[in-house]
Formats: structure tokens, sequence, C-alpha cells
């Protein structure tokens, strides 16, 4: 599925133009609300999120939940980082993530080079392959997983939850890279060829300088997929030291006796934050990169 | 030249690690869970054949049939919302914001990156009614309506769920649609205005139907991912109250999990697989037959 990129919007003559001047106005008029609104709502519960990370547990329950902080309690960051843990469950997190994402973007180049570069019989029946492991709920693989991964005795460390995601990143990662090396003629390599290079030297040295923008954008999609992902986590994660960031925050209010709001907005805050960073600099490419990879669904 | 791009050791050494991995943690494990779906038991107690048992438990289990129900509801009601949502964004992008709508593309898109299990506790405090009134409450007793216990009945809860979800995915629908209406070539919308058609009569009979593959492919992305829902139910209602917004993904985990049934789990997943190939398939079929018409 290729999508269109979103910046090649074209300047373009509108069915109202030439209307009289009243009408345009008139559209100005209505416009404008439907924008303010637009942008209330998109960034209302985020700016809500982030003052009440800042209130007192006696503040939130006393006062209305719009009001602003009486006091600004940074300490509910520390309070989450620390006695909520979330310190430990960001680096679980990271420490499952980085290294999937390194498997697949490798494991996934390669497989794309050969399936789209390469000439072999059966590649195509091979691409379908991997498109069959896009449509497929995961859940048709937890229970087989779980059962391996226990008998090897895997559980209990954060290997499960690296292998899961390797494999069910795949076949997304294959077929957008596929896809983004039929940009590139064949005669290429074969140039490339023709100077001594051998096909796995043209691939790494060649070809992959070539498709780095994609891998940087397949990257940020996996990334996004992988770091949000609750089911994998949750089925692999038996163990309280071993959670991930998401189901750490799912049971965050365990952690303390009763439920300290503060706390628990900041976990949500520092949740949230971090994805929403890395988009501030790269959102072009993520948006990009996300609608290019829709068939997921 | 060829025999440089069909050397079978470099295609090997390329391949081989992807297939290697995706089949022993995709392929082998799908065909595995199948054969689960005949037996009785757990990773921990191990398996009993079970004949057909778990099928025909399929066919009686209430909580199935509701889970069905609930899943099936709930994707329609989210492919719809989102759908609608993101034509009308895209809309809005292309006819009206033209070049100013970069910023608020990027911004109306930024919730689609969000972790779900953030958002869904986010949504549960911000229409929480105790200890303390969310802003949804507040603002429905400032204006006169007084406030709505959102998480108690089945109903108000599944409306919830609805709205959140088309607030974290309409933009994304947003960018995928507004990619198709950019393509519309200008000359056809010049000559629609030249021959005296209104705003709305363009859009009704010019860019509708000229985007519609574009709203099509969106459709069966949406309803393949809304069938799938998991994350939101999950951090927003956990199925409750009850099991009233449990769907088919969630009983499932239960059934497996909670209950450490493995077999009828899987029995369920493979009901949730075949949902989804079948419905896929329909809104395919239903759109291939539209194009050729239109």
């Amino acid at each position: 599925m290729s999508v269109g990129t979103p910046e090649k919007l074209s300047p373009r003559a509108l069915p109202l133009r030439t209307k009289p001047p009243t009408r345009r106005r008139l559209r100005g008029l209505w416009i404008k609300p439907i924008v303010a609104v637009l942008l209330v709502v998109e960034l209302y519960p985020l700016l809500w999120m982030f003052l009440t990370s800042l209130k007192s547990n006696d503040d939130y329950l006393n006062n209305p939940s719009w009001s602003l902080p009486t006091t600004w309690e940074w300490g509910n960051y520390t309070e989450a980082w620390t006695t909520g843990n979330i310190g430990l469950y960001v680096q679980n997190s990271l420490l499952a993530v980085l290294p999937s994402l390194a498997l697949i973007l490798l494991m996934g180049t390669a497989a794309g080079f050969a399936l789209q570069i390469m000439v072999w019989k059966g590649r195509s029946v091979t691409l379908l392959l991997f498109l069959a492991g896009i449509m497929v709920p995961a859940q048709m693989i937890l229970l087989p997983l779980f059962t391996v991964y226990f008998q090897v005795g895997l559980s209990g460390t954060l290997w499960p939850l690296i292998l899961t995601y390797t494999g069910s990143g795949l076949p997304l990662t294959v077929f957008m890279m596929a896809t983004y090396y039929k940009t590139i003629p064949r005669e290429m390599f074969e140039a490339a060829t023709l100077d001594g290079a051998g096909i796995l030297r043209s691939f790494w040295s060649i070809s992959v300088p070539m498709v780095r923008n994609a891998v940087l954008t397949v990257g940020l999609v996996q990334f996004f997929f992988i770091w949000n992902d609750l089911l994998i986590a949750l089925t692999f994660t038996n163990n309280q030291d071993l959670r991930t960031i998401q189901v750490g925050l799912l049971n965050f209010s365990g952690e303390f006796g009763a439920t300290q709001y503060g706390p628990l907005f900041a976990a949500i805050c520092i949740n949230v934050f971090g994805t929403l960073l890395i988009y501030l600099f790269l959102n072009q490419k993520v948006m990009k990169g996300l609608a290019g990879g829709a068939v997921k669904g | 030249m060829h025999r440089v791009l069909g050397d079978r050791r470099a295609i090997l050494i390329l391949i081989g690690p992807a297939l290697l991995v995706y089949s022993l943690i995709m392929l082998v494990p799908m065909v595995w869970s199948l054969g689960y779906a005949f037996t009785k038991g757990n990773a921990i107690n191990g398996f009993t054949g079970n004949g057909v048992a778990n099928f025909e438990r399929l066919l009686t289990d209430e909580a199935v049939h509701e889970a069905l129900w609930f899943t099936l509801k709930y994707a329609v009601a989210v492919t719809a919302g989102q759908v609608v949502a993101g034509y009308l964004l895209a809309l809005l992008y292309v006819f009206f914001l033209k070049k100013a709508s970069a910023l608020i593309r990027t911004l109306v898109f930024f919730p689609v990156i969000l972790p779900t299990v953030a958002v869904g506790l986010l949504f549960k405090q911000m229409f929480q009614v105790a200890p303390q009134n969310g802003p949804v409450n507040a603002l429905l007793e400032a204006v006169g309506l007084g406030s709505v216990d959102w998480f108690s009945d089945g109903g108000n809860a599944f409306w919830v769920l609805i709205l959140m979800d088309v607030w974290r995915s309409m933009g994304f629908y947003a960018v995928l649609l507004f990619a198709g209406l950019v393509d519309i070539p200008d000359e056809v919308l010049e000559s629609a205005r030249l021959d005296g058609a209104s705003g709305l009569q363009t859009i009704r009979h010019i860019v509708l139907p000229l985007s519609l593959p574009v709203l099509m492919s969106s459709l069966i992305f949406s309803i393949n991912g809304t069938l799938k829902v998991f994350d939101s139910v999950v951090a927003l209602t956990n199925g409750g109250p009850g099991n009233d917004t449990t769907p088919l993904t969630l009983y499932m985990f239960q059934t497996s999990f909670t209950y450490s049934d493995y077999g009828y789990g899987s029995a369920i997943a493979l009901l949730l697989t075949v949902l989804s190939l079948v419905v896929s398939l329909v809104v395919f079929r239903l759109s291939r037959r539209d194009l050729t018409k239109g």
C-alpha cells in the first residue's frame, strides 16, 4: 500500500472561490470555530493531564477537576518514578524494545532486499507467506509461545518479549522494505558487481545507505507498535519485576495503598511525553510511515 | 548477469534469518494453536485430547455470543466514526485550510502515537464521577445536565470507549484519506466549478466518487484493526461493568490466563481469526463491486 506523501498538497481552485465576497466571509466565519473546537478537543485532555499531575492528593479530591493546582507538586514525578517503579518499567521497556527493533530492522531489510532485488524462484510465494502474518491476530500465537517459553525455561526473563516482538514485527517490515526496494533499479547492483563487489557487499555498502530513510521510517513505526504494545507484554511478564511501562502503568495504583492521583497522572505523563517528544521532532516521518504501514490493523 | 542476483548462498544469508524467526514465532504457533483448539489443558498441567468439545462450547456459550456481539458492535461503530470523522477532517484540510493545514494535520494526528494504555487511563479519569467529577462531568453540571456515572452502565461505557477510540485514530484516517483527496486532479474540480456546481454538490458528485477507492481501503484497515481491539478496553473499562464491554480478544485472554483453559482459548482465537478474514474478504468484495458500478 503506497500512500501519497502528505507534503504534496497543491494549491487548489475552490468551487466557492468565485462566489460573492459575503459568501466568502461567511465561510471564513464557520471554519474558524470548527478549527478552534478541534484544537480544544485535541489539546485540552493533555493539558488537563499535565496540570493534574502537579496536584497534591488533597487538591485533587477537594477542588474542581478543571482548577489549576494550588501548589505545584513536582515531587509527584519522583514519587511515580521511584515508589511507583516507573523507572524500572521504562528500563524494562527499553531492554525489550531496542534489541527487538535492531533485529527487526536488520533481518527485515535483508529479507526485503532478497525478495525485491535478488532473482529466485518462489520469492512471490515467500512474500505472500510474510503477508499472512500481518492479517492474523496475535491471539493465535500467544498460547503455543507461552507453552514453549515455559518449557524451555525462558519465563522469568525478557527473552519471550524480545523474541515475540521480533517475530511479529517482521511481516510488516519485510513488506514495507520490499516496497521501498522497488524504487531502486537492479542495474545498480549489477554495475556494482562489474566493479568487483560481491552481492552481500553491495547489499550492505550500496543498498542500505540508499534505503536509510526508509529504515528510519519503518523503525519509527515498529518502535511505536512495540513500545505501545499491551497484549504481548501482559501475556509474558508474569513477574512483577519484568513489567514494561504499559503493563506497569495499567497496574499502577496497586503500588500504593489507595490511588495517589498526582503520581498516577505523573506516570501517565511520563509515558505520554516520551512518545510525544519523538513525534515533535520526527512527525512528518512518523505520519508517512504509519500511513504506509496501514495494512496492519 | 542474473547469476550474481541469483546467488543462492547470498539469498539464503539474506532471507534465512528473517524467514526462520518468522516461521518459529508466527507460522508454527499459528498451526499449533489450531491443534490446541482440540485439547483441554494449559502450559503447566499439560494437554489432553478433547475432540470437538471446544467448538460445541463456542456454539452454546452465552459469554462468547455476547463478546462476539460486542466486538461487531464496537467494530462497526468505531469504523464508522473514525472513517467519517477522518473524511470530514480530510475535506477540511484539502478544501478549506489548504496550505495552512500542515500544522493542524500534525496536531490532530498525534493521539495516534500515544500509548493506548495512557489514553485509556486518562479518559477514565476525564469521565470519572467519583471521588471527584472529571472535566466531562464538571462541564455537564455547568450546563445544567447533571453528571453521569459513565462506567456503571454498559451502554454509557460503550459510548465512552467509542469516543475515545475515534479521538485516538481520526487523525490517522484523516491523513490516509487526505492523500487520496490530494490526488484528485484540479481540472476536474475546476470544470465542476465552471458548470456551476456548489461546494456541497462538488463534494457529493465529484469528490466522493473519486475518493471511493481510498475510502474503501480505509474501511478495510479500520475493520481489521477494530475487530482486534484489546488495549483500549483493558485500560478503560477492563471489560466491565460485568462483562458488558468484553470483546472476543479479552474473553480469549481471560479464558486462557485467568481460567487456564488454553484449549478453549485457542478455539476463541480461531473464531477471531476467521472473523477478521471473513469480514475483510466481504468488505473487499463489496468495494470491488461498487467500483465497477461507479
